[in-house]
């Protein structure tokens, strides 16, 4: 391809994306009550999701980022109704899955999957891989066995194993090859929409790579879209098209990942892009980064500071941080960001 | 930097005997050392050996786990031949260690005070009125906050950073000469694990140790080792000072790793994956231990695995590519 044949293409693709929207989460609140004394009653909330709203496109990759605590996982478990929002909807093709039965629910499942973190908890040891992929077959489709295990073998060269593996144990993998597994079972219900919750940061880097581009690979295939959750900034940059930064609950920054890496603009993003050690092989002296540090720990998010939750850790905190909670404002096209600095 | 090195290890082997007469060679020939001041980066994934060479110096190997050969000179003390009660004041006094997950580390039944206090008192022979202000004194120093408070907490009232820093003032509180972390910040987010790392770097002015950083982070190394050893298979594959190792990679290994990074800076569509894995430390393939996975395996590399050489001043690589002398990767 030329080159204007490529950007006549990226423009068609940018125009597709910004015509479809695949999921839309508007103002999805997340309480858990905290139970105490000795009647057991609520005495309070731990907001882990608190009004939360953005939208993914049909083939995005929108990334999450987040540290521990931040609410990340939740809102990914959430999207899928594997926890009850307490508040908000939840679009997912133009319906609201946010209040659906159980019942209801079980029909838009398959469209919706997710693959978790550690491939060590998340596979069925008594199970072979040919059964771990066959279950959601099982579950969610009328098919045959013989179709069935059709389909397990298709999958699993999909993922890069081989069809023997199909009468292995998980034990019998490493865990690169097992997360290959979640991802087959995951994919196997040809779904259009997958959250992967960090699936390679339990991974050495020279396997966390395999994984990331097999991911890469499926998405083009498959045209899947995906929800990606991780702490690893260089890791979300990779696989992203855009990029949510999440701070106790709520979304303090989300961009196009180039004007988020480039141009961040929360205090908070600042922070988390100058702590990654990066690697310099200049002689002498550092890369010029713009150093901010931060201080302090990630507050309970069952007592969250009042205003801004980040005022405590900000160094750019004054006294409006306090009093008032600031929302999340477009401050260039498609830049989103929740700060006082940049409110007038 | 003075001459005469804190720490010398001299063909360290240690090896796993496992059921069906397996041997896993998890630690295979290591010979090294670290210079006062200096932070020297062991570098490696899950299964390289890097954390059992850690155990190897403190003498924390346990059955069926066995050091087979070596020595390992600290200041000229042969510790390898030292009897147990007299290792165990080296640990502690001479090397401390500090571990991935501080919530393991940390006894859960006890208040911090009490663990940092019984090391006090064990070592120091402190009254236990001077160890408390002496605690006090070292949980300021790594920066924690309300100190008095702290000490007359239980771990798990803290978070995973505040645990390290409680981690880090226990491993200095004897001043030792040589302190060893093994995957310190690997838990920690990265705002905390940036707090972590330099307050390690601060320590180790303060009280002139020699550090021995054990990581998989490739960007931790480059912001705070002087010196990087990389190992695959028991083996040190690559090493040489930082700068040199990350801009002049000799080793396809270490080349594999940086590749298969992700870059903040540059964009790339693929990242450049090892194919593969590692290969289990009781059965490594026969010759050059990575022969399996590299790029550029040659016929000699199954046949005989490469001694570990000079190619430049302090740059060492382990590989046939250089038998001959021979340029840089590409």
């Amino acid at each position: 391809m030329t080159n204007v044949e490529k950007s006549i293409v990226e423009e068609v693709k940018k125009e597709e994306i910004t015509k479809d929207v695949l999921v839309d989460v508007q103002n999805v609140k997340k309480y858990f009550p905290i139970k105490g004394g000795i009647l057991k009653r609520t005495v309070g909330h731990l907001k882990a999701v608190d009004d939360v709203s953005f939208q993914i496109h049909k083939g995005e990759t929108l990334g999450i980022v987040g540290e521990s605590g931040s609410g990340k996982s939740t809102l990914g478990r959430v999207m899928l109704r594997l926890l009850d929002p307490t508040d908000g909807t939840i679009n997912f093709n133009d319906v609201d899955i946010s209040q659906l039965k159980k019942k209801e629910m079980n029909e838009y499942r398959k469209d919706m999957q997710i693959v978790f973190q550690d491939p060590f908890a998340s596979l069925n040891s008594k199970m072979s891989v040919g059964e771990l992929i066959e279950e959601p077959l099982l579950v969610q489709t009328s098919l045959s066995r013989s179709e069935r295990q059709q389909k397990a073998a298709e999958m699993i060269e999909k993922v890069g194993l081989r069809r023997s593996d199909l009468q292995k144990y998980p034990h019998e993998f490493s865990g690169g090859q097992r997360q290959r597994i979640s991802i087959a079972r995951a994919l196997v219900l040809e779904p259009k929409f997958v959250i992967c919750d960090e699936p390679v940061s339990a991974l050495d880097v020279s396997i966390q790579a395999q994984v990331l581009n097999l991911m890469k690979d499926l998405q083009d295939d498959l045209g899947l879209t995906y929800l990606f959750i991780a702490h690893d900034l260089s890791v979300v940059k990779h696989i992203s098209d855009r990029v949510a930064v999440m701070y106790l609950g709520r979304i303090a920054e989300i961009a196009p990942k180039k004007e988020l890496y480039n141009n961040p603009l929360h205090p908070y993003t600042k922070g988390l892009l100058s702590s990654i050690p990066v690697i310099d092989t200049e002689e002498g002296g550092e890369k010029q980064r713009e150093r901010v540090k931060l201080t302090g720990d990630l507050p309970s998010p069952a007592n969250p500071p009042s205003g801004c939750t980040f005022r405590t850790r900000c160094p750019l905190a004054h006294d409006r941080c306090i009093t008032e909670r600031p929302e999340l404002v477009e401050k260039e096209d498609g830049h989103f960001v929740a700060c006082h600095l940049y409110t007038s | 930097m003075s001459n005469q090195p804190v720490l010398n290890v001299d063909s360290l082997k240690t090896y796993f005997y496992l059921d069906q007469d397996q041997v896993a060679k998890a630690v295979d020939d290591i010979s090294f050392s670290i210079y006062p001041g200096e932070t020297v980066a062991l570098v490696g994934e899950s299964g390289s050996g890097k954390s059992i060479t850690a155990l190897s110096i403190m003498q924390l190997i346990n059955k069926p786990g066995r050091i087979i050969n070596g020595t390992i000179l600290m200041n000229d003390t042969e510790l390898l031949k030292l009897s147990a009660k007299k290792m165990t004041k080296i640990r502690g006094n001479d090397i401390a260690m500090i571990f991935q997950e501080p919530m393991t580390a940390l006894n859960p039944v006890y208040t911090i005070g009490n663990q940092i206090t019984e090391m006090l008192r064990k070592h120091k022979n402190l009254s236990k009125s001077e160890a408390r202000i002496k605690a006090v004194e070292l949980l300021k120093t790594v920066g924690i906050p309300r100190a008095e408070e702290v000490i007359d907490e239980y771990p798990h009232q803290l978070s995973g950073g505040m645990r390290q820093r409680i981690m880090i003032a226990m491993a200095i509180s004897c001043d030792p000469t040589l302190l060893i972390a093994d995957e310190p910040t690997t838990a920690l987010d990265v705002t905390i694990q940036a707090q972590i790392l330099d307050l390690m770097a601060e320590m180790k002015e303060k009280f002139q140790m020699a550090l021995l950083l054990i990581t998989h982070d490739l960007g931790v190394v480059s912001e705070y080792a002087d010196r990087v050893m990389v190992m695959y298979g028991g083996q040190i594959v690559e090493q040489a000072p930082t700068k040199k190792l990350l801009r002049d990679t000799k080793h396809p290994y270490t080349k594999g790793l940086l590749d298969s990074l992700p870059n903040l800076d540059e964009e790339v569509d693929r990242l450049g994956a090892i194919k593969g894995a590692v290969p289990p430390a009781h059965d490594f393939p026969s010759g050059c231990r990575f022969s399996t996975r590299c790029p550029f395996v040659m016929d000699k590399c199954t046949q005989s695995n490469p001694e570990l050489q000079e190619l430049e001043k302090d740059h060492f690589v382990r590989c046939h590519l250089y038998d001959n002398g021979g340029d840089t990767l590409d």
